[in-house]
């Protein structure tokens, strides 16, 4: 887990992402423009033991297991995919 | 380590050979192109950049870029999992570049992962691709070999068996090479 200091602090925001994929980059790149604090799982980089429990993390919000997946306050609301528009009603001001 | 450039050229021919075009934002298509990079690099495949994946190419035969998926998501959105191939009215305009939902049924990806950690615990793996080289083999009119599934007898040509089959959701240890006669 790798966590992103941000001044925002308002929700918890935790991201299961891929190190390769171009859409997670634009998350990650979208959080930090809006100074929001949170934290991401590069799932292709875990190893071992932590991997599989990711994985089972992941699935509990999202069956499709696909990336970005955007977990907010531990899954009251959660986004799949970079929606742009959502993103920022959910944790941007405005 | 893979050359980006070869990729990025290999790219831009197959999408113009099937008539679509690569990605119109640059820096997406950068990373995508990088990513593709990356995982040729630790896996010996370009396998799909925005997918999760096994690192074990018989269980990531559908996601090999350009990937099984690609042709339904173009004529469905515009653009593939990715955004890598697009149509011409997204390369017209990219601001019509929305998220894709995944069409690759999560049963495949579950496949690998579990072989993956069977492979991990040292624990032997069922290998489709190898167990089945010395059997004669049916391909079809291009050379491609034929892969039956033993459950429910669903045939496809393909250069290995899918992660799981279409119909009946059985895993790719289950497929064997067709042979006629
Ligand atoms: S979704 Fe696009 S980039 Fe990913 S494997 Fe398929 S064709 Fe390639």
């Amino acid at each position: 887990m790798t966590k992103v200091e941000g001044k925002n602090r308002e929700h918890k925001v935790t991201i299961y992402t891929l190190s390769t994929c171009g859409w997670c980059k634009k998350t990650k790149k979208l959080l930090k423009d809006l100074e929001v604090e949170y934290e991401y799982f590069d799932i292709d980089i875990l190893t071992g033991g932590e991997e599989g429990r990711i994985r089972e993390e992941m699935r509990k919000h999202n069956p499709r297991m696909a990336a970005p997946t955007i977990v907010v306050d531990d899954g009251k609301e959660v986004i799949v995919g970079f929606e742009e528009e959502k993103i920022r009603r959910a944790l941007g001001h405005g | 380590m893979a050359d980006k450039n070869a990729i990025l050229n290999r790219t831009k021919k197959n999408a113009e050979d099937n008539g679509y075009y690569v990605c119109p934002d640059e820096d997406l298509l950068k990373d995508l192109i990088d990513g593709l990079a990356t995982n040729e690099d630790r896996y010996g495949y370009g396998a799909c950049p925005c997918r999760i994946s096994s690192g074990l190419k018989q269980y990531d035969s559908d996601i090999i870029c350009p990937c099984e998926y690609r042709d339904a998501d173009v004529a469905e959105f515009g653009m593939c999992y990715c955004g890598l191939f697009v149509s011409e009215t997204i390369k017209n305009d990219p601001s019509k570049m929305k998220p894709v939902p995944e069409r690759r049924p999560v049963e495949a990806q579950d496949a690998g992962m579990e072989a993956k950690a069977k492979a991990e615990s040292g624990e032997e793996m069922p290998s489709p691709s190898e167990s089945h080289e010395h059997v004669q083999v049916g391909t079809d009119s291009k050379g491609i070999p034929i892969w039956r599934c033993v459950v429910c007898g669903y045939l496809c040509a393909r250069e290995l068996p899918p992660p799981i089959c279409p119909i009946c959701k059985a895993k790719a240890d289950k497929f064997e090479r067709f042979s006629f006669g």
